[in-house]
């Protein structure tokens, strides 16, 4: 997964200037309804030109996070200021923000092109050039022949590009897209992302966007916040998320990941070894400062970093040895769940090239895996 | 064969309900007077035979409606009670709407309530009703003691009797029939899209136009018909409330019937009433045709 993440090609990485003045921050966000807390004490710098992902399970808050942007809600405590300025006074309809609504939200009385044409008419916009825009509009997200259709005519991944297209077509300064892209299948999906990207690029716009789709996240995002119960996680990069995750929630919510609990023995430098079952080796991941010996962590390692072995490698070091309980064909890869003595399943990719060696692995097949120091992490939340 | 039944009762019911009636109606409103029981002529005698069906047949005539287009009193009633039905259906609408926008607009645990408290003045008879706004509505009545007692006017103001009693009337009356469609109409409305439609630029105002108005549109026509439709025949409310002045085709028609006991006329003045309203009620029906389809 992690070759899908876009590499930058000038590195743009606002979060890590001093300098850099954030388009949007939330201070110290707490959002109530009654004695729920949807979103608690949240802080967070969005900067401008960013294509910021919100990731998490449903409900954790990040359609609210949303409507405290665009102003349909306001924070119970704290501030959300956006170019410096506190906008809790300003209205939805004066805040250089648009939103894609999740439910859509299409006027049901109006054609497509009507909805898209909405906003611009509210602008004053000269008619010749409203009517240009909708046409780019349309042929953008491919309804160029739907144009004329109430949206009770369209089907369902259709009105979700008109929405889609309603929202873009303002050119704003923020815009919020909750889970734009759900209901589109695969193919048009990708094309949409890399639309959106494009868009991106030519206009500057900010992009939050809302995803369940962990790799649309990794393709489009320049960084990515993962929340869970109205807090936000970890925000980093999609590369920085996925391998070096900070805690074992992010580690298990994105992607594929064996995680191995253990008691810490040493730490080295950037690095902590624990030991995690009788008659095993020791294993060794990267750690932060804050792993001491002697407590309980758990190693975090991604299936496709573990290579496997019919006989016992001699060089590495952190070796894990078991026998294979299941294999699944994916094509380019396999998936082989190896079990151990101990009876925790490890899983281990494995690219399917030619050799030999590997084709012979099969069920019941006594193995060994293995994975260099720095491909797994180790934590301890 | 059982579907043949399901569509058979429907039309069945009609005919017995309507179609018969307004056939005797429309029979009566050919034949002439005469002072006997029932007080018109030709009567059917089947007894008769073949001879008694012709000797009816040739005792019909459209002199009624030659009558009706002569004597300016009937077309002007007509107008009166067309501009008495417009004026207080567009009263209606104005009192009725922020009425339903409000209950829609209600939180949800009120609304029941608020349904109640429009449904509950049909708990008490019609007419006991339209007597108690004599009441209010006097000169010595509830109204001018509250406004003299204030201090706002010094002599009563002459409201009963005159038309603006019978508007009053009429838009309390038939309230409900406005209400309720346009609250259906307001209560489907999702919240979002006024969201949408703020977040795109629109003030609570234009929103409140572009999107609230045009998606409550069908319940404001359907409220309309269902005011406008009974008001134009309306009969108890001018008689009470309206005036000598106060013209209206349903107070000519009773006086037809009951003071002049000249069913032919009377009968004539129904029929042109319903040919009129045909045209409202067809109107109405395909509002709610496509109303229908809307939300599909
Ligand atoms: N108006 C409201 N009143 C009370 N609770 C609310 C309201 N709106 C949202 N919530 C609650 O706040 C929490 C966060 O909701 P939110 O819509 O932000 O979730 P989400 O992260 O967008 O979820 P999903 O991925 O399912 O869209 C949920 O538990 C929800 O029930
Ligand atoms: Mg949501």
């Amino acid at each position: 997964m992690s070759d899908t993440a876009r590499a930058p090609v000038c590195v743009f990485a606002p979060w890590d200037d001093i300098q850099a003045k954030p388009l949007i921050q939330f201070q110290n966000v707490t959002k109530r309804w009654g004695d729920f807390t949807a979103i608690d004490d949240l802080s967070i710098d969005i900067y401008a030109q960013e294509f910021f992902a919100l990731l998490g399970p449903s409900g954790c808050g990040k359609t609210t996070m949303m409507r405290m942007l665009a102003g349909f809600e306001t924070p119970t405590e704290g501030k959300i200021l956006i170019d410096g300025q506190n906008v809790a006074p300003i209205p939805p309809n004066k805040r250089a923000v648009n939103m894609m609504f999740q439910s859509y939200a299409l006027f049901p009385h109006l054609s497509v092109a009507d909805n898209i044409a909405f906003g611009l008419k509210r602008d004053k916009m000269p008619t010749d050039q409203i009517t240009a825009r909708i046409e780019e509009m349309l042929s953008l997200v491919q309804l160029n022949k739907f144009a004329n259709r109430k949206p009770h005519q369209i089907s369902g991944g259709q009105r979700q590009r008109v929405a889609l297209a309603r929202s873009l077509a303002k050119a704003p300064k923020l815009l919020l897209l909750d889970e734009p892209l759900g209901a589109l299948d695969k193919k048009l999906r990708q094309d949409t992302q890399f639309e959106l990207m494009d868009i991106q690029e030519k206009t500057g716009t900010t992009f939050v966007i809302v995803t369940h789709d962990q790799e649309e996240a990794m393709t489009v995002a320049s960084r990515i916040a993962v929340m869970d119960h109205g807090k936000i996680i970890q925000v980093d990069t999609p590369a920085k998320i996925y391998e070096e995750p900070r805690s074992i929630y992010v580690a298990d919510f994105i992607g594929d990941v064996n995680l191995i609990e253990g008691n810490v023995s040493r730490t080295t430098e950037g690095h902590a070894t624990i030991s995690w079952a009788e008659g095993q080796n020791e294993l060794t991941g990267i750690a932060r400062n804050d792993i001491i010996p002697g407590s309980v962590a758990t190693l975090a390692v991604r299936p496709e970093k573990l290579n496997i072995y019919t006989s016992r490698p001699k060089d590495q070091s952190n070796v894990i040895k078991g026998k294979v309980l299941d294999i699944a064909y994916l094509g380019n890869m396999s998936t082989y769940v190896i079990e151990t003595p101990t009876g925790q399943q490890i899983k281990a990719q494995v690219a399917n090239t030619r050799r030999i060696q590997r084709r012979q692995i099969t069920w019941e097949d006594k193995v060994w895996l293995s994975f260099t120091e720095t491909a797994g992490v180790v934590l301890n939340q | 064969m059982k579907r043949l039944g399901l569509i058979l009762v429907p039309y069945l019911w009609l005919l017995a309900l309507f179609l018969v009636p307004f056939l005797i109606v429309l029979k009566i409103s050919l034949s002439d007077t005469e002072l006997a029981i029932p007080p018109y002529t030709p009567t059917l005698d089947i007894a008769e035979g073949w001879e008694g069906i012709k000797t009816w047949w040739a005792g019909l005539d459209l002199e009624n409606y030659t009558w009706l287009a002569s004597d300016d009193l009937y077309w002007k009633a007509y107008l009166s009670s067309l501009k008495i039905a417009v004026i207080s259906t567009l009263l209606t609408l104005i009192v009725g709407y922020p009425i339903a926008y409000g209950m829609s607009r209600a939180p949800d645990e009120w609304r029941p309530t608020l349904m109640m408290l429009i449904i509950l003045p049909f708990w008490t008879s019609f007419l006991i009703r339209v007597y108690s706004w004599k009441a209010i509505l006097s000169n010595e009545g509830l109204l001018n003691q509250l406004l003299i007692y204030l201090g706002i006017i010094t002599d009563p103001l002459v409201i009963l009797n005159t038309n603006v009693a019978v508007y009053i009337g009429i838009v309390y009356t038939y309230l409900p029939f406005m209400v309720l469609p346009i609250y259906s109409a307001l209560e489907r409305l999702d919240e979002s899209l006024l969201e949408a439609a703020e977040d795109l630029g629109c003030s609570r105002f234009t929103a409140f136009w572009l999107v609230t108005m045009p998606l409550s549109k069908q319940g404001i026509i359907a409220g309309s018909f269902l005011v406008f439709i009974p008001a134009m025949g309306e009969f108890v409310i001018p008689a009470l409330l309206g005036g000598s002045k106060t013209l209206m085709i349903g107070k000519v028609l009773w006086e037809e019937f009951f003071s002049n006991r000249d069913w032919p006329v009377a009968s004539a003045v129904a029929v042109v009433l319903l040919l009129l309203l045909i045209i409202p009620i067809v109107l109405f029906q395909r509002n709610e045709e496509k109303q229908r389809e809307a939300q599909k």
